[in-house]
């Protein structure tokens, strides 16, 4: 048999949206031979889709602001289950994260003299997202290539890895094939870094691309690694509803930090009546103070009035509208309405909301600076995700690392908006460095053992090899629906076994697919082997989903609404063990007494 | 009551091929991006086509709708009327891979040889007026629908010789950026040949991010080119008073 085409290198990024340019273009730096393999073309990752901003304390617009009082929101935001350690060094490093991007080339919008421009988003106690009007994630990504194409990266574009390779214990490398091909190659390499985003396709309504099949959870899941978290997943409030060609499609969260209200069927502004206790002391409970609020705001005032309650967080926000509109006060198309149009000139609307005026003028026939916008929630992040040394992202097997949505732990039950690009700069860096000292440790590369690469080249192939089978886009979708019904933003026991069913039967289906064509650039079959990802992902969520009889953050439980004080306690652990996915409970690491302090104060509440 | 559209879908490779005839079922707000997803998943599954974000932010999935460049996620199908055939092509200047995906690596190559941003040194203030003119061109979504629709591209094939406007708009980008101190004024001459450029606008017009590439990129990258190269006051003024900046 011949020998696979092979590469050789230290370190192999796995991604190329924003954590894995920044990890290539640190591994790079360190001296690693690094190579950066991209599901798409380079530039097109799932970052660029990015709208709002980017958190960062640079305290441009309110001076009130600093890491701790960022690492306290984060941790609220995220219902206290986050690891305590990631959310610290986030906090701590995301300024000079951003910093560092301004002087790679990005221009993000300025203040009146002259400095980086924050806005206020959910869940930040300060205006604190630095931004390119809603485009952020353009800006960020066509930064971090430029740099990175400098960098001497070896770039291998629409790439995708179907197995990351183990030998002795350790990583070896990672096999996968090439769309335009279909061509499989080995990479050899010292570490590897996940970066592959998110899982968002197993739902129906969302905002990921087609790359968000839950690729790197699943890789890291076959590698032996474990998975934390995954029973928290986040319905953005703000998806489009209509026309059924853009559903799910996203609606930066920018709209409401720019004054947008949210308002039902009956013109009301009702998340005045969604404000969870947690937050009472912070958000106006009257219409009038949330607009003394914006007014101030607009007047570049630092805000004595409290925040109105659209900008509670996400969690809470998509809830409140899942339950206007299942109590009949919703829009037309199973949504409710953002109103930004009487709340703004035309002229501000375009100029901080130009994408959203386009998207909805051209898609919807809606214009956003006349008329309210309708929207509802959808799919669009997940917690959960490959456990990792809160300071190396290295993952409980040696030599694999995660950064970027791929990883667990920072963001706990559910995510502020603005810290999944801060996410992603933080430890994308670190696990770049780390990849990168781990690989200068050994000094041969791992051998390779050649029957896990041709049992995986195998496997790909089967389904050219069946004359009969289904098409892999009805399984897809099936999947999807059957998530977006049993395992959505309201979950129950019964969804949730009948679920775990579900994928069961769908898996049996998936075996059996059959595509047409051969393995040049073909969809159909990449669809087929993307099945398997999102099968076992899938699984892994509804299973963590079933176990947490609680409701905290991304996760709802309809038969158990509250959020319990012992759960608060445990993180849910997944690893694949004998062909098995194994559930463990964990207990959450406590901060150190300092930071329990900062915390303390709204624990209380 | 619902209608159908016809399409006709390229399908070959890198060694030729032929239109397809497909028929889908037209639905409220339909793209011409969801046309071919319906047809991926109803009847041809290894039609090859490329998408990301399909919200216009992404530009993956650019070719050419009845003869014109569209990004495929943002032209809506009820733009065509029912009852003719609606043609789907891949973009004509780089080669094609398979169906609608064409080979833009060339791209690619070119952007690697423009210098990077360098910062100068200090004070790194600067003020929305100063961001503006360059945040248009960073709106740039790298479609090559730009590219596609150049005629110095399309129909004279002198990739060799010119960058083209995507990379004019990137290296305009850099050059009115407040913070770079770098000078790529002669490779804006030579090695991107941006005197290939006639002005004809055509890109302007294709670009989905309605940057005004002919106006405020290429021609300000004309003018440098000119008062550094072609202005005798300042030829003289140079050889004078030595120096060569011409950077307004």
């Amino acid at each position: 048999m011949e020998p696979r085409p092979t590469h050789q290198y230290d370190v192999v990024i796995v991604g190329a949206g924003g954590a894995g340019l920044r990890a290539a273009i640190e591994a790079a730096r360190q001296g690693a031979k690094t190579a950066l393999l991209c599901k798409s073309l380079l530039g097109k990752a799932h970052t660029v889709m990015a709208e709002g901003g980017v958190a960062a304390a640079l305290a441009n617009v309110d001076d009130r602001d600093n890491w701790k009082v960022h690492f306290r929101d984060t941790m609220k935001g995220g219902k206290y289950l986050n690891q305590w350690r990631m959310a610290q060094l986030h906090a701590q490093e995301a300024p000079e994260r951003v910093n560092e991007l301004e002087e790679w080339g990005a221009v993000f919008d300025r203040t009146k003299d002259g400095r980086i421009l924050q806005r206020n988003f959910g869940g930040h106690s300060h205006p604190r997202l630095a931004h390119v009007g809603d485009r952020t994630g353009l800006e960020i990504i066509r930064t971090l290539q430029d740099k990175g194409i400098h960098s001497g990266i070896d770039v291998f574009m629409e790439f995708t890895v179907r197995r990351i390779l183990i030998s002795d214990g350790a990583v070896s490398g990672c096999v996968g094939y090439d769309r335009e091909k279909g061509a499989f190659t080995v990479f050899n390499a010292k570490a590897v870094v996940l970066a592959t985003g998110g899982i968002g396709r197993c739902w129906e309504v969302s905002s990921n691309s087609w790359e968000y099949t839950a690729d790197g959870h699943a890789l890291a899941l076959w590698a032996g690694a474990d998975l934390l978290d995954m029973e928290f997943v986040q319905f953005h409030p703000t998806g489009m509803t209509w026309p059924p060609s853009v559903k799910g499609t996203l609606i930066t969260e920018g709209v409401r930090g720019e004054g947008g209200v949210l308002k039902n069927s009956e013109g009301k502004r009702f998340m005045f009546n969604y404000i969870p206790a947690m937050f009472k002391a912070e958000f106006a409970d009257t219409e009038k103070e949330a607009d003394e609020w914006v007014a101030s705001v607009i007047a570049g005032k630092i805000p004595t009035a409290r925040r109105p309650p659209e900008l509670l967080t996400r969690d809470v926000v998509a809830r409140a509208i899942h339950r206007e509109v299942a109590e009949g006060r919703g829009a037309p198309h199973g949504g409710v309405f953002l109103d930004i149009a009487t709340r703004r000139t035309p002229e501000e609307i375009k100029r901080k909301l130009p994408g959203m005026y386009h998207q909805f003028k051209q898609l919807a026939d809606v214009d956003i600076t006349t008329d309210p916008m309708e929207v509802g929630p959808t799919c669009h992040y997940t917690m959960g995700g490959v456990r990792v040394h809160p300071e190396t992202q290295e993952s409980t097997v040696p030599g694999l690392f995660a950064a970027g949505e791929v990883a667990a732990g920072m963001h706990g039950a559910n995510r502020l908006g603005g810290n999944s690009l801060s996410d992603l700069l933080v430890f994308g860096k670190r696990a770049g460095e780390h990849a990168a000292q781990h690989a200068k440790r050994s000094a041969a590369h791992p051998r390779i053992d050649a029957a896990q690469v041709e049992e995986c080249v195998k496997e790909s192939l089967l389904p050219f090899e069946r004359n009969e089978g289904e098409n892999p886009y009805a399984i897809s979708e099936d999947l999807q629906k059957m998530m977006q019904r049993k395992v959505g933003i309201i979950r129950e026991d019964k969804d949730l076994r009948e679920a775990i069913e579900a994928i069961r039967s769908l898996r049996e289906r998936a075996r059996h697919t059959k595509v047409g064509g051969n393995v040049q650039f073909n969809p159909g079959w990449h669809l087929a082997l993307d099945l398997k990802n999102m099968l076992d992902i899938s699984e892994a969520v509804a299973r963590a989903a079933l176990e947490r009889t609680e409701s905290r953050g991304g996760h709802t439980r309809e038969d158990h609404p509250k959020t319990e004080a012992d759960w608060g306690k445990v993180n849910l652990v997944m690893r694949l063990r004998d062909g098995n996915i194994t559930l463990e409970h964990v207990p959450l690491e406590q901060p150190p007494a300092e930071l329990k302090a900062l915390l303390e104060g709204e624990l209380s509440h | 009551m619902s209608s159908t559209a016809q399409l006709k879908i390229f399908r070959g490779d890198r060694n030729g091929g032929a239109m397809v005839d497909y028929e889908v079922p037209r639905t409220p707000g339909m793209v011409v991006l969801d046309a071919v997803h319906v047809v991926q998943a109803t009847q041809a599954p290894d039609l090859a086509v490329r998408w990301n974000c399909k919200a216009g932010k992404c530009g993956s999935c650019s070719a050419e709708v009845n003869g014109k460049p569209k990004l495929t996620c943002m032209e809506r199908m009820d733009k065509y009327p029912e009852g003719t055939a609606i043609s789907i092509r891949p973009m004509k200047t780089f080669p094609v891979i398979k169906d609608l995906v064409t080979d833009v690596s060339w791209n690619y190559a070119v952007n690697k040889k423009i210098p990077p941003f360098k910062i100068k040194e200090g004070e790194r203030k600067y003020y929305q007026y100063e961001a503006d003119r360059v945040q248009e061109f960073r709106k740039c979504i790298e479609c090559f629908l730009c590219q596609n629709i150049c005629h110095v591209l399309r129909e004279h094939q002198l990739k060799q010789e010119f960058a083209g406007p995507r990379f004019l708009v990137r290296v305009a980008g850099l050059e009115m950026h407040p913070l770079d101190t770098e000078d790529r004024t002669e490779l804006i001459k030579d090695a991107m040949g941006v005197g290939f450029c006639n002005i004809t606008k055509c890109c302007t017009e294709v670009c989905p991010e309605s940057i005004q590439i002919t106006d405020n990129a290429i021609i300000p990258l004309k003018e440098r080119v000119a008062d550094r190269y072609y202005d005798p006051i300042r030829w003289i003024a140079r050889k004078v008073f030595g120096g060569n900046d011409s950077r307004q």
